[in-house]
């Protein structure tokens, strides 16, 4: 690890005996979910519960003309057929907008389709049956006409006039539209080599584990909606789901225990989500609804499909003068709600060159809608295409002035003193770390030895070639994402924290676990700054109803936001106990600690009182205090970043790889990321969440695209035609850190948990390029599969 | 995804299958090992009205060498095919064809019958037992047929069995001590179906095949006995032999268009394959290097 901050001259809150901060400490929740003994919501069962699935529309743009239910709603187990109309009644339709998005606009969405489907799998109609495969049986029944509408499909086309407009009402198929000039680009580039390139991205999706689930309880008698639902923001779903069913918040409470993997998949407000809730309403029973494999490809959100033209300047002596970018992406045929899908392509915007000293940036990108599954954030929203437009221009630029690539991003990379600073897209730098990074990398990868292999290799006809990628990533997110926008999705979090009658602790927080480690980080944190053990922090998470207000978690926010919540609850918990512990002792709180879940004398060491013991005088004598004493044994903070909007990470990746001429196949030899978060609280979190954030961008980079015909059918929605990564095609991948807390919190924290998916793909379409150098072929499309590689080469 | 209502029955022997099929006709289905059936049952691309299990029937077990010949019984897992010693020493190319099929889980519970009856072009399998010579037995109310391998396959998941009949067992000739096999296959993710693959045999004597049996498959609807091989034969291989052999092969080809690959790139790496097969069992390496530019 390479520390660029010297530590603080007083001990921080973190730098205690028997600190968990920066120790690969096991997670609680592993026994319990290795144990099969998970809260999955796919899982649950409760009585009287009713399962629906949504038959679904087979065509991408079509008008409804007719429903013939008759003949399903007679089969045994069918409980209820309902259509989009009839559930309008019941919940109201959403457009995915945000204010600070200037001129997003979109169309209002059903939870059913109503006369309208908009792209092939959008839901029609629900059955409600006593089992899944009893309604599966009953949708074969249901009769459906429809008339075909011309459907919208490819991205570049559907701006043009003769291209139908897929919402009348909006006028034309613009969902949204950003431009941006910075310093002097014309200039810049008259002065300069130009290269420019096309930049072409596969539309891919998450594929978590679990598919989406919920199960929606409306009882009647509380007139309160209880929604179990895999999310990673309780909150978020609580306030959307009382808002269009017309109940008040309080009305409606989230539930959210396990969730089987989301990264990004499930923060967002499906339709059919939103229809389970409906049903529920409606038919006054719980309601049950699990996508299954072939629905989640076709509704979990797909994301990343991008062209992107970039341009970049370089002088003789490898300075970058200018960048500029122009990309258009297809969302579908709605902004998502309501985070809405303009963030991907204004993310593009505002990470393009931001490693980078380069003053002159222009942009344009343009969102527009097209019959297709719906579009939206999914891990590292943006970064992969900004990172992979930016290394793919600089490598290029390099390439064009006979420059190594390692060279010109030392010349160009923003220096390590030059903090704060800010980009030509504006973004706020606070402390990062381009150059040390760098140079740990070189060293990580021995990177003159690999050049040196990768010579005497092409000898024998075997082409291997290396590529590196540096990023930045938008972390701690403030309420300039979201909330700013008009969006009721917080950005703070909450933490509050207890001492029970025999000296443990309850720790209820507002950020929720997908599998990152969010309960591990939270006792960690609580543990260290009580000190306490961790087997004696007990973590609380993902219930509307018994947790703080916040977040949740999302956009690398867990650790750095909820993270500092938990640290200065757990430290107002401390002050409140020394106090007690003072009267009792007849000390003060200055000379006293608590260590190892006892109170100790500051000086020495020496043990007073067991916190259990404290514990029972509190609540079970409170007659043998000192008079005046009111013990607080619970306390509660909330944080936010407010300083800067988002907390800036950096890093960089290598990939080395070997490219097969003759048949285009790509082997992955090894990869390295070198990543800067912040104060690490765990590192095998840190690095198991930086490494499957690389496993998804390989898979962007190799193998993952959502594949549509021009009738914009999907053609590989199941798990055999749609290719994850997996574990046999996937390298090492060595992971080394840098550290510069962010001074916006004592925790330090920055965010982790996108890093990887950033950088990688770009890195691998770098060491691709890299190997086909003796061939002249330059490939600037992902994935690179076989077939794009054999015909770059000729061979095909 | 759930499977459309379906009954069950567990044969007792293979005359009560051969009673359940003929009974239910193509409204029946044969279960083996389940893993092309029941993926295909939930997807409800199959809804048969009964399932016919002879996932007990011993008689349908076994690797046994009788004479010269080898017979592989239906029942015979893919993993059994990898761990057998009869198959190391009688049919090495079956086991390192079955180490790319799937993956463990599938391997433990898919069949050689399954996959031979299922007669997916792009499996490991049949291509394996067209280039071994093999036989396939088959048993219906008639009584026992023997087909030869390359009869066998009709099309894409078509083959010379109707739906009264039960793949029994493959029969295939024993390795002689002088032949040798090359089994390679490009697929995208280790466990895929392929792009395009190869299984061949060869027997060589003085650096020229005397014998040269390729089993190509991915590239048609069924696995392809190249005659491109024919060229090959009894003939000094050059590198000029080796090319006209590999355009011989391009215009016997008929690949189809999928996700994975155009035609032309399939009849590409076909060409690949061939030059690498040839320059393996003939140990000379210099042969591969054919399309490098
Ligand atoms: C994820 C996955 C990956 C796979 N990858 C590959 C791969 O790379 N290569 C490959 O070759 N296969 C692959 N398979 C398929 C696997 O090899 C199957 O096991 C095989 O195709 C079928 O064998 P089975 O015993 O499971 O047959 P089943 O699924 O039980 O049956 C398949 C078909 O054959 C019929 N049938 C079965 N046995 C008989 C019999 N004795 N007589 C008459 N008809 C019969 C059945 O009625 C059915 O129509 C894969 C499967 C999965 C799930």
């Amino acid at each position: 690890m390479t520390v660029t901050r010297a530590p603080a001259e007083a001990l921080s809150v973190l730098d205690r005996p028997n600190s968990y901060i920066g120790k690969t400490v096991p997670r609680p929740n592993l026994d319990r979910l290795l144990q099969g003994r998970g809260q999955y919501v796919s899982d649950l069962e409760l009585p009287r519960m009713a399962h629906v699935v949504f038959l679904r529309s087979p065509h991408a743009h079509a008008r409804i003309v007719a429903i013939d239910a008759d003949a399903a709603r007679r089969m045994s187990g069918v409980i209820a057929i309902v259509t989009g109309r009839e559930l309008e009644a019941v919940i109201t339709p959403w457009v995915g907008v945000l204010s600070h998005l200037k001129g997003l606009k979109s169309a209002p969405q059903h939870a059913i389709a109503v006369d309208r489907v908009c792209w092939q799998g959008e839901a029609v109609a629900a059955i409600v049956a006593t089992s899944r495969a009893a309604a599966e049986d009953a949708m074969e029944h249901v009769s459906v006409g429809y008339e075909e509408l011309e459907a919208v499909t490819d991205m570049r086309t559907a701006l043009d006039p003769a291209t139908p407009v897929i919402h009348a009402s909006l006028g034309d198929n613009l969902a949204f539209e950003r431009t941006l000039d910075a310093g002097d680009v014309d200039q810049a580039l008259s002065e300069s080599e130009v290269v420019e390139a096309d930049f072409v991205f596969g539309r891919h999706t998450g594929v978590t584990l679990e598919p989406r689930a919920v199960v929606a309880d409306w009882n009647a008698a509380e007139a309160r909606l209880t929604i179990y639902q895999g999310t990673q923001a309780p909150h978020m779903v609580q306030n959307i789901a009382a808002l269009h069913l017309g109940l008040r918040e309080a009305q409606v409470r989230v539930i959210c225990k396990d969730v089987g993997g989301s990264f990004g998949i499930k923060v967002h407000i499906y339709a059919d989500e939103m229809a389970t809730y409906a049903l529920s309403k409606l038919l006054r029973r719980p309601v049950k609804f699990v996508a299954d494999r072939v629905e989640s490809f076709n509704t979990d959100i797909h994301a990343r499909d991008h062209r992107c033209r970039g341009r970049i300047g370089v002088g003789p002596d490898g300075t970058i003068t200018a960048f500029e970018i122009d990309d258009l992406t297809g969302i579908g045929p709605y902004s998502m709600y309501p985070r809405t899908s303009a963030i991907e392509a204004n993310q593009v915007v505002n990470l393009v060159g931001g490693p980078y000293a380069t003053a002159n940036y222009r942009a344009r990108a343009r969102v527009v809608f097209q019959n297709k599954n719906v579009m939206c954030q999914y891990r590292a929203v943006g970064h992969p295409i900004a990172c992979s437009v930016t290394e793919g221009l600089v490598d290029l630029a390099a390439a064009k002035i006979g420059m190594d690539p390692v060279e010109i991003r030392r010349r160009n990379l923003i220096a390590d003193d030059a903090y704060p600073c800010a980009s030509p897209s504006g973004m706020k730098f606070e402390q990062l770390s381009h150059h040390a990074s760098l140079t740990k990398l070189l060293q990580m990868m021995d990177y003159d030895a690999l050049r040196a292999e990768q010579m005497a290799l092409r000898a024998s006809n075997i082409h291997r070639g290396i590529g590196i990628a540096s990023f930045i990533e938008v972390t701690n997110p403030s309420a300039a994402f979201y909330g700013v926008g008009g969006a009721r999705i917080s950005s703070q979090d909450g933490v509050a924290v207890r001492l029970d009658a025999q000296g443990s602790v309850i720790c209820q927080t507002s950020i929720t676990e997908q599998g990152q480690g969010s309960e591990s980080l939270t006792a960690q944190i609580v543990g260290s700054v009580l000190g306490v053990s961790m087997e004696r922090v007990r973590v609380i998470l993902g219930d509307t109803d018994n947790t703080p207000y916040g977040g949740g978690t999302w956009a690398s926010r867990g650790a750095g936001i909820g993270g500092e919540a938990a640290l200065q609850a757990a430290k107002a918990l401390r002050e409140n106990v020394l106090k007690v512990a003072a009267a009792i002792l007849q000390s003060t709180p200055a000379e006293l600690d608590i260590v190892n879940d006892s109170i100790v004398n500051a000086a020495d060491g020496a043990p007073r009182i067991e916190l259990n013991e404290l514990a029972r005088t509190v609540y079970f004598r409170p007659d043998t205090l000192p008079p005046g004493i009111q013990p607080e044994l619970m306390a509660t903070r909330h944080f936010v970043p407010r300083q800067y909007p988002f907390a800036f990470t950096n890093g960089i990746q290598a990939a080395w790889l070997e490219v097969d001429t003759e048949t285009g196949f790509v082997t992955l030899l090894k990869h390295w990321v070198v990543e800067d978060c912040g104060t690490i609280i765990n590192p095998q979190l840190v690095d198991e969440q930086i490494r499957g954030g690389v496993v998804q961008g390989l898979g962007a980079a190799l193998f993952e695209k959502c594949i549509y015909d021009e009738r914009g059918q999907l053609t590989n929605a199941n798990m055999a035609d749609y290719l994850v990564p997996m574990s046999a095609e996937m390298p090492d991948i060595e992971i080394g850190h840098v550290v510069s807390p962010t001074q916006e919190s004592e925790l330090g924290a920055k965010g982790a948990g996108e890093a990887g998916t950033a950088g990688a793909a770009a890195a691998v379409a770098n060491a691709v390029n890299d190997a086909l150098r003796p061939f002249g072929a330059i490939i600037t499309e992902i994935p690179l599969t076989p077939q794009v590689i054999l015909t770059a080469l000729g061979r095909i | 995804m759930k499977a459309a209502a379906f009954a069950y029955a567990r044969a007792t022997s293979v005359v009560n299958a051969l009673e359940l099929l003929a009974a239910h006709g193509d409204r029946a289905k044969v279960l083996s090992g389940g893993q092309s059936l029941m993926p295909a049952m939930n997807l409800r691309l199959l809804s048969p009205d009964i399932l016919v299990d002879i996932g007990g029937l011993a008689e349908l077990r076994g690797i046994a060498v009788s004479g010269r010949a080898l017979v592989v019984g239906a029942l015979t897992r893919h993993v059994d095919l990898l761990r057998s010693p009869e198959i190391a020493l009688h049919a090495p190319l079956l086991r390192d064809a079955v180490a790319h099929v799937a993956h463990p889980a599938i391997r433990n519970r898919g069949t050689i019958g399954g996959s031979l009856a299922h007669a997916d072009p792009a499996s490991e399998l049949p291509a394996c037992v067209v280039a071994l010579d093999a036989t396939i037995v088959v048993r219906g109310p008639a009584g026992e047929r023997r087909i030869a391998a390359t009869e066998f396959f009709r099309g894409i998941y078509e083959t010379a069995l109707s739906s009264d009949e039960l793949l029994v067992a493959v029969e295939m000739p024993v390795a002689g001590h002088d032949a040798s096999f090359f089994f390679q296959e490009f697929a995208r993710r280790h466990g895929d179906y392929a792009v395009v693959g190869l299984a061949a045999r060869a027997v060589v004597a003085a650096g020229r095949f005397s014998d040269l049996r390729l089993g190509f498959f991915a590239v048609g609807d069924r696995p392809l006995l190249a005659s491109a091989a024919g060229k090959l034969i009894d003939a000094p291989v050059t590198p000029a032999l080796l090319a006209e052999a590999t355009t011989a092969l391009a215009d016997e080809l008929d690949p189809q268009e999928d996700q994975q690959a155009s035609p032309a790139m399939r009849r590409h790496l076909a060409g690949v394959l061939l030059r690498r097969c040839v320059a393996a069992l003939l140990a000379r390496p210099e042969l591969e290097a054919g399309a490098t530019r």
